[in-house]
Formats: C-alpha cells, sequence, structure tokens
C-alpha cells in the first residue's frame, strides 16, 4: 500500500444551504484496494458518491483521480478518464434491451463516441464487450428482455454490469446489496468479487456481512467526517467507531435481523 | 442472411410505389400521393426528436420551411440562368436538407441545452420567433404571397422534365425512399442508440461518458436534414414556398402525423403521415366540419391508443403469429355494426349542429343525402340522428365487452405461447 493514491481526496467539503453535509473528509485510496464505505443513515456516503463522480461539486477541496484534479469535472468526463459508478436507486435505459443496455455502458470507451455514419453493430469492441458482461454478470439467458421487465435482482446485476462495461479501473457501487435477500446477497457478492478483480473499488454498504467478507479496507463516515479508516478488523475494534455506528448500527441491524428470522 | 428477407418483402411494396399513379390517374389523387410522400419524410424526421430522442418539439415546422425557402431560391436563380434544368431540380432536395442541416446547427446549439418542458417551451418560442421574422425579409422570404418559381426550364433529361406531376410523383418517392432508409440507418449507429438512452434516462448516459446535450444536439441538427428535404419538395411539388410553412400550424400538423401514427415505432409515422394528409385533403371535400371530426378522432386516439395506430399493430403481430387471432376476428365483426351505427349518429348530430349554427353558407339548412332531402330546421332528422348515436352506442358497450373478454383470453394464451 505504498503506491501513490488512485483516488485522492483532500478536505472536501459539501454544503448545502445553511447545511453543511460533507465536513471535511480526507481519504487515499490505493491501486487495487476493496473500500468499503460505511456509516449511519444521513452520514454523507451517497452525497460523498455524487462529489467523486461528479453528480455534485464541492463546496471546498479537492478531488484528484491518479493525480488529475476532477472537483469541477462533469460525470462524462470523469468517466472517460476511467471512474464508473452506479446507484442505489436502479438507474438503468428501461425501454432498451439488458445487451443494449450494457453496449451503451460500453461505446464510448470502444470507439462508438457519437458516430452517426457507422453501423452500431459495426463496433465491434463494445459489442464483444457487452457480451462479455452480459456472461459475467450471468443474464446471459434474458440478453434480449427489456431493462424493464427485469427482476428486481437482475436489475441490479445489470446495474452493475452497465457500470463496469465500460472498463473503468475505478468502480463506485452504492449499496449493491441493497433490498436483496441472503441468497441474493451472496451471489451478488460473488459478483462483485469476480467483475472487480485487479480493480479499484469503492462501495457504500449496510450489510455487515458484505463488507467485512468483501473489504481491504473499511472507512466510517459519520455526520460529513472520516472518523476511522483502516482494515476490517480494526474498525470493529476501534473504540470511536463501536461507540459512534457499531454500537448503536450494529445492535440495530442485529435487532431487526432476528425479528427477520 | 440477414437483408434478405427485407428485400423480398421491399420489392412488391416499390412495384406498388411505382405503379400507384397508373391506378390512379387522376390528377387529384396523384398531388394527394405526392403530399403524402412529402408529409412523411417531414412526419419520421419529426420522430427522430419525439419518439428516438424524447424531445417533444411545437417548432419543428422551421426546419421544413427554411429548407423550403432556401430549395425555392436555387430553383428561382437556376430558372433565371436557364442552366441545369432537370438536374437541378434533382438534386434540389438537397439543397433544402442542406438549408435544414443549417438551421438546425444555428437553432439547436439554443434550443437543445435542455430537455423535457423546457426544449418544449423553448422549440415553441424559436419556431413562433422565426415565423414572425420572416414577413420582415420579404426579398428572402416574399412577404404575404411568398415566393414562386416554375420547375419546368433548361434541357430535359431523358425526357423528363418535371413539368407533368407523375414524374414530380417519381422524384418524391425516390427521396422518400432514401430519406426514410437514412433515417433507418441513423437509428442503428452509436448516436441513434444514445439518442434513445438518453431518451430513457439522461443522467445514466452521462454516467457511461456521453453528453445528452451533444446528443440531443446532433438529432436535431440531422432530423434538421431531413426536414428540409421534405421542405425542398414541396417546394418541387407546389412551385411556391409561403411563410406559412415555416408557422405553428405545420408544427402542430407533424406533431399529430407522429402522435397518431405511433411515436413508438419507426413505421409508425408514416402511417401518421399518410392518413392525416388523407383526412385533411379528402375528408374537408365533403364537410365543412372535417376539422372538428379530425378533433374528435385525435382526443379517440390520445385516450384510447396513446401509441398511435403502430402500437394497436404491434398488439396483433404476435397474436398473429401464434394463430390466435381467429378467436377476435368474430367478436370484430360482431363490433362493425353498432360501430357504424354509432358513427352514423355521431356525423348526423355534427352535421345538424353544423347546418343550424350557420357553420355552412349562411341561411342553407338543408342537404341531400343518397337522394333524400334533409332538412335541419325540422325534428325528425334531430330524433333519428339521436336515436342512432344513444341506440348504437348501448349496442356497442356490449359488443365491445365480448371483443375485451376475448382479448384477454388471447393476451393469456399469447404469454403462454412465448414462453414455450
Amino acid at each position: 500500500m505504498s503506491s501513490a493514491p488512485v483516488l485522492q481526496l483532500a478536505g472536501v467539503h459539501k454544503t448545502f444551504g445553511q447545511t453543511a453535509i460533507i465536513r471535511g473528509v480526507d481519504l487515499d485510496l490505493v491501486a487495487g484496494e476493496r473500500h468499503a464505505l460505511i456509516g449511519p443513515n444521513g452520514a454523507g456516503k451517497s452525497t460523498l458518491f455524487n462529489l467523486i463522480s461528479g453528480r455534485l461539486h464541492a463546496t471546498a477541496g479537492t478531488i484528484r483521480l491518479r493525480g488529475a484534479d476532477i472537483t469541477r469535472a462533469t460525470p462524462q468526463a470523469i468517466n472517460r478518464m476511467g471512474l464508473a459508478r452506479s446507484f442505489q436507486v436502479t438507474n438503468l435505459f428501461h425501454r432498451m434491451t439488458v445487451f443494449e443496455n450494457l453496449r451503451c455502458g460500453a461505446l464510448r470507451s470502444r470507439g462508438g463516441g457519437y458516430a452517426f455514419w457507422r453501423r452500431v453493430d459495426g463496433v465491434a469492441e463494445a459489442n464483444a464487450r457487452a457480451d462479455e458482461v452480459l456472461d459475467a454478470i450471468g443474464l446471459a439467458r434474458r440478453r434480449e428482455a427489456t431493462a424493464g421487465e427485469l427482476t428486481y435482482a437482475e436489475q441490479r446485476a445489470l446495474e452493475i454490469g452497465v457500470t463496469i462495461a465500460c472498463g473503468a479501473d475505478v468502480i463506485l457501487l452504492d449499496e449493491p446489496t441493497a433490498g436483496m435477500s441472503r441468497s441474493e446477497s451472496a451471489a451478488a457478492v460473488a459478483l462483485i468479487r469476480k467483475v472487480t478483480a485487479g480493480k479499484t473499488l469503492v462501495m457504500v454498504e449496510h450489510d455487515m456481512d458484505v463488507v467485512f467478507g468483501l473489504a481491504d479496507r473499511v472507512s466510517v463516515l459519520v455526520y460529513g467526517e472520516v472518523i476511522a479508516t483502516g482494515a476490517p478488523d480494526a474498525i470493529h475494534a476501534n473504540a470511536r467507531v463501536q461507540e459512534a455506528y457499531l454500537g448503536t448500527g450494529l445492535a440495530q441491524a442485529g435487532a431487526a435481523e432476528t425479528a427477520h428470522a | 442472411m440477414k437483408g434478405r428477407p427485407h428485400l423480398v418483402a421491399a420489392l412488391p411494396a416499390l412495384a406498388c410505389l411505382v405503379a400507384l399513379p397508373f391506378v390512379f390517374p387522376q390528377g387529384f389523387a396523384l398531388s394527394l400521393m405526392c403530399q403524402m410522400g412529402i408529409a412523411t419524410i417531414f412526419a419520421l424526421s419529426y420522430n427522430m426528436l419525439l419518439g428516438q430522442t424524447g424531445l417533444l418539439s411545437f417548432g419543428h415546422a422551421v426546419y421544413f420551411g427554411l429548407g423550403a425557402f432556401c430549395a425555392m431560391h436555387v430553383l428561382r436563380w437556376a430558372g433565371g440562368s436557364g442552366g441545369g434544368g432537370a438536374w437541378v431540380v434533382i438534386a434540389l432536395p438537397l439543397v433544402g436538407g442542406l438549408g435544414g442541416l443549417i438551421a438546425g446547427i444555428v437553432l439547436g446549439a439554443i434550443t437543445t441545452r435542455r430537455a423535457g418542458t423546457i426544449f418544449a417551451m423553448i422549440s415553441l418560442g424559436v419556431g413562433e420567433m422565426v415565423a414572425s421574422v420572416a414577413p420582415m425579409f420579404p426579398a428572402l422570404f416574399g412577404g404575404e404571397a411568398g415566393l414562386n418559381a416554375n420547375r419546368v426550364f433548361g434541357a430535359p433529361l431523358f425526357g423528363i422534365t418535371f413539368g407533368p406531376q407523375r414524374q414530380v410523383y417519381y422524384l418524391i418517392v425516390a427521396w422518400a425512399l432514401l430519406a426514410a432508409w437514412g433515417m433507418h440507418a441513423l437509428t442503428r449507429t452509436p448516436l441513434g442508440r444514445m439518442a434513445n438512452a438518453a431518451r430513457d434516462n439522461p443522467e445514466r448516459a452521462q454516467f457511461v461518458g456521453y453528453h445528452p446535450q451533444m446528443v440531443r444536439f446532433l438529432m436535431l441538427a440531422l432530423s434538421g436534414f431531413f426536414a428540409g428535404i421534405a421542405g425542398g419538395l414541396s417546394a418541387i411539388n407546389y412551385e411556391i414556398v409561403t411563410g406559412e410553412s415555416l408557422g405553428a400550424h405545420t408544427s402542430a400538423l407533424v406533431l399529430l402525423m407522429a402522435f397518431i401514427g405511433g411515436i413508438g415505432q419507426f413505421y409508425g409515422p408514416i402511417i401518421g403521415a399518410v392518413l392525416v394528409t388523407f383526412l385533411q385533403t379528402a375528408l374537408s371535400q365533403y364537410t365543412h366540419a372535417w376539422l372538428f371530426y379530425f378533433g374528435l378522432f385525435f382526443l379517440f386516439m390520445v385516450l384510447e391508443a396513446p401509441g398511435g395506430i403502430a402500437s394497436l399493430v404491434q398488439l396483433h403481430r404476435e397474436p398473429w403469429r401464434q394463430g390466435l387471432l381467429r378467436w377476435v376476428w368474430p367478436q370484430y365483426a360482431l363490433a362493425a355494426l353498432p360501430v357504424a351505427l354509432t358513427l352514423a349518429g355521431l356525423i348526423g348530430v355534427v352535421e345538424l349542429v353544423y347546418r343550424v349554427a350557420g357553420g355552412v353558407e349562411a341561411g342553407e339548412t338543408s342537404w341531400k343525402l343518397f337522394g333524400n332531402a334533409i332538412d335541419a330546421t325540422r325534428w325528425q332528422p334531430w330524433a333519428l340522428a339521436l336515436l342512432l348515436f344513444a341506440g348504437g352506442g348501448a349496442w356497442l358497450r356490449r359488443a365491445w365487452s365480448g371483443v375485451a373478454w376475448q382479448w384477454k383470453m388471447v393476451l393469456l394464451a399469447t404469454a403462454r405461447g412465448k414462453d414455450r
């Protein structure tokens, strides 16, 4: 973990009107690590994702992707620089087929561009990539179904597929297992592990099994500040974390789980 | 194996288009078909925005009209110099297309900054602006009278002068086929697919690396190009272009064509263009109330089949393939008579109202139908019309519930057949 950070957040602030949502976040991501972002509801995890991916712009501070300042860049520019993200609420091209969704994801990075003088079927690399991702996310059987008719778990898988299709090497996944059953969640974890191999992954996740099973490092965000970053075991043992988050959050999650079972 | 089946289907269709002027040689029919061809290109170009990119435009006539004026100026200039002749006329729609393209590039840069309602409002504003500015430049737009020219000049090309309407018809058919092919091919390009993507979810389009504004701009410019081709053809066909071709009426008409035909399918606007042109040209010969009927029809389509006629066609396709439609035909046949009776009653009432309200010439309250004189000032025709409308309507309700029930069965069976 001594190489230069792939993604670097320095003193990032975000305020909406009078309300400070992100209050000075510093975070360095190392190439190839799987990093989980946890924290109670309203801590600013999704806002932080929006700032990194260009959906929102930081009020202060800088965000760098492989050294390049992307604090004020547009989402499409950031995507072309090799950072892709998924969404907490499924965000697909719902009237297009599964294959078309994946191809749209792959098109920009595989030479499709805005071309109106060549057939999209002729952009061989994009088509090959879409089929490759289709197999990887296990939706080959549903290739020609429209995204809107998929089941929830299938849509979540496609959400990840569209995100990784461009081949970005920094990937942000926003609650990829939200709303899933235990078995679906386990399948999703296996899928994430497979498709993000060798890439840098940041994920927001509430399910602690997923977090501790998948992440190399964990950062805890509370009220817009990162109160701890470290290996999962260290985070688990961290007194501040237990007090601020795990103490209440885990107890509640455990209670909910018991009630569920 | 790919393009072959299309070719097999295309040849008879092509033969029909070639044969049409011989089947309907009358001047009226021929000019109607020419109008339909022009409207087809225009409506398809409109659907590049509404159906494919999700942009509701209230000012698409601007590109049609500016293309038409560009073509008209070149036609006048060529006619004056006497050079080129038929060659100029053949290439003239391309001039219109370039005019539309340039207009699309200039105006699109402003209008496509936003999508949704904002785009609709800006397109309305830009359309009104161009239409109201045009009369201030009589040298360019010919003032109230418009600009005219003679399409016949110079030496004939293999006997083609474009004097006879039939020759113009074939020119329109050729350009319509070329333009439709081009627009269809465009749907299968990276830009065409990203237009669909930006329509479905502009935000996600950004996160896969595309600028939705750029997608919208390119689609609008190209749609302006095809609208301009239609405009160029109309300059040739009518030999006159007036400010009306730029205006809100033309913009509204193309919206109706695309919507009635169906914006969800590529071929939808073709049906809409043919049907609406037919209604507005043919129906207006029979009744003064044609605009009312047209409005009623549009209302019916929006309420009952918002996907347009093409969506009804699509609905029948899969059951047809599985041979399940034979369950529905008898129900349709049973409903046909009550539909006819209800329509007859409705038409009767509308025509009577138009007569008494002075919608026709003043004082003319009677007319002849199948040799019988009908007097709108007496009570009998009113009673008959109302009875037809009410009785037919009640019967239709019963008959239609049979159709609906049978359709439910068909759709269930279709879904099962599809799974197998």
